[in-house]
């Protein structure tokens, strides 16, 4: 029989460190429900979506019970909706309308891909999605939205910048009564995964199956804990190696969650995304992670090298776990989502040049930063263009997704609930980008493109 | 399918006598047990088979939980363990 101490391990990292399944996420192909119809292309999309997840939610619930993993939630991530709305035309928010009406209706947590990939330039329907994405996320619940708007191959396309600033914006005026919420449901993405099971990226990338199952796994408490364990003489390498072996761990997880809910469901299994996404909960928290290091604070210097070291070992520990990694594996560092991250940006340690550092070594960008409410659409533009180019250099998949908080200024804070959390507003520099993000155009792809 | 109890908890008279009882009433075979005093508590493994059983796991877990209150007990399937601790 196995090692009792194992045994006990396994427990203690369910029960106290909050090991979970993040999500279980569906992701649905719609390319065969465009229609020039819109109407009967909402209808198509509907009925695709609850025939292939309408057993997700009961599926997974059934996977949770058997193994005694909590499943924290069920997601479906369909093809970008522009796509749908250059066939169709019309109001691209009827297809908002209709993915969260099917979202309710097979019970899932969030449904993302309302989505446009714009990182070369606007096809037909790109636009007209684009501009509806305020009016989409104050009328729906559960519908996620994204924007690619560059890529290390296509460069950035500012056109799609300059105008995401005022989306974000806009998007944070039409939910100002509910702590501006639509815009935590949207990120503009350099680099997006097309296999990404988190929100509110995720979307069913056009180089994917017709259905697919990606799984993504937690547990920042886990890995704590095991660096916590392993004591205060350890070097730097040893720290490394018990992130490796937590992370493998981990990971074998989510493998066995992601085959055998691909089985009862008779839907290939995509891949295992190895990343350490924190949640609120107490000892939750990637930020502790890096303070057990032994930062002080989050944010203090050596900050970056840690995550990085992090970032690293939580990629090569899990990569021998999974038969197939993919989305963004890596560490996240939302700061509205995580413990330790709220605490580090209220007591003034944790800013937001600071995070945009961070965010060059590990798996995500910018995420879920509360800014003052009368932070200028240029501003957010350029901080999206900044966040941009460090994926666009670097290879890697970076990310915005920043919360203007209306009629609030630094020191106030948004509550968003769930696993969403709450935020301080953190200030942002305010000397002008105006005059850039007006030239609009496209900075050209970098030489690291040119690999052929 | 196989499935492995945990009973952590203070040492007593009859916790093993107390867990295989509600084993035998729900036909769970029990196929190996290992015991020990970790950290001063005590501590139980179980490898049980339920093909034959009359309950799930965690309806299992919640009759043993009900017939042992002082002690901690998880009930957990046998690929978890394997998974995570076996290449």
């Amino acid at each position: 029989m196995l090692n009792i101490s194992d045994i006990l391990e396994t427990i203690t990292m369910i029960q106290e460190e909050n090991l979970d399944i993040r999500t279980v996420t569906m992701g649905i192909s719609l390319l065969d429900c465009g229609d020039t119809d819109i109407a009967r292309s909402c209808e198509k999309i509907y009925e695709k979506i609850c025939r292939k997840a309408g057993r997700l939610a009961e599926t997974a619930e059934a996977i949770s019970a058997k193994y005694g993993i909590p499943i924290i939630n069920k997601r479906v991530a369909v093809t970008p909706v522009a796509m749908l709305c250059g066939i169709s035309g019309g109001d691209p928010v009827r297809y908002a309308e209709t993915l969260d009406r099917a979202a309710k209706s097979i019970g899932v947590n969030f449904i993302g891909g309302y989505s446009a990939l714009v990182q070369k330039g606007f096809a037909p329907g790109d636009e007209a999605l684009i501009r509806s994405i305020p009016e989409a996320l104050a009328t729906t619940d559960l519908v996620c939205s994204s924007v690619n708007v560059g890529s290390t191959k296509a460069g950035i396309n500012m056109d799609a910048v300059k105008l995401m600033g005022r989306i974000v914006r806009e998007a944070a005026e039409r939910t100002k009564d509910r702590d501006c919420i639509g815009p935590a449901k949207l990120v503009c993405l350099c680099n997006a995964p097309e296999d990404n099971p988190f929100m509110a990226g995720a979307f069913h990338g056009p180089g994917e199956p017709d259905t697919v199952i990606n799984v993504g796994v937690s547990g920042p408490g886990v890995v704590r804990s095991a660096i916590a364990k392993a004591g205060k003489d350890k070097n730097l390498n040893e720290i490394a190696d018990v992130i490796k072996r937590t992370a493998f761990k981990i990971t074998r997880m989510g493998q066995l969650v992601g085959s055998e809910a691909s089985e009862a469901l008779g839907v290939p299994f995509g891949i295992v995304d190895l990343s350490l996404a924190p949640t609120p909960a107490v000892g939750d928290s990637v930020a502790h992670i890096l303070e057990e290091i032994g930062i002080e604070t989050c944010g203090g210097c050596g900050t970056t090298a840690a995550l990085a070291m992090l970032n690293d070992a939580v990629k090569k520990g899990g990569v021998m776990a999974s038969s197939n990694v993919g989305g963004l594996s890596g560490a996240f560092i939302p700061v509205s989502e995580d413990a330790g991250m709220i605490a580090a940006a209220e007591s003034g340690a944790l800013k937001i040049e600071k995070l945009e550092a961070m965010t060059s070594v590990c798996s995500v960008g910018l995420d879920m930063i509360v800014l003052p409410g009368d932070t200028p659409a240029e501003v957010i533009s350029a901080l999206i263009a900044d966040e941009a180019a460090i994926g666009m250099v670097n290879s890697k998949t970076t990310a915005v997704r920043v919360i203007p908080a209306i009629g609030k200024k630094a020191g106030e804070r948004l509550e968003f609930g769930g696993l969403l959390g709450s935020g301080p507003v953190m200030e942002i520099s305010r000397v002008s980008p105006k005059a850039m993000i007006e030239r609009a155009g496209r900075i050209p792809a970098p030489m690291q493109a040119l690999k052929n | 399918m196989r499935a492995i109890i945990t009973v952590v908890g203070k040492d007593m008279v009859g916790i093993l006598a107390g867990v295989s009882t509600v084993c035998a009433k729900e036909s769970v075979n029990v196929l190996e047990v290992t015991q020990s005093i970790l950290q001063e508590f005590f501590c139980m493994v179980m490898l049980v088979d339920l093909s034959g059983a009359s309950v799930t796991v965690p309806e299992l877990q919640k009759k043993i939980e009900e017939a042992n209150p002082d002690m901690t007990i998880h009930v957990m399937h046998e690929d978890i363990f394997n998974s995570m601790h076996r290449i």
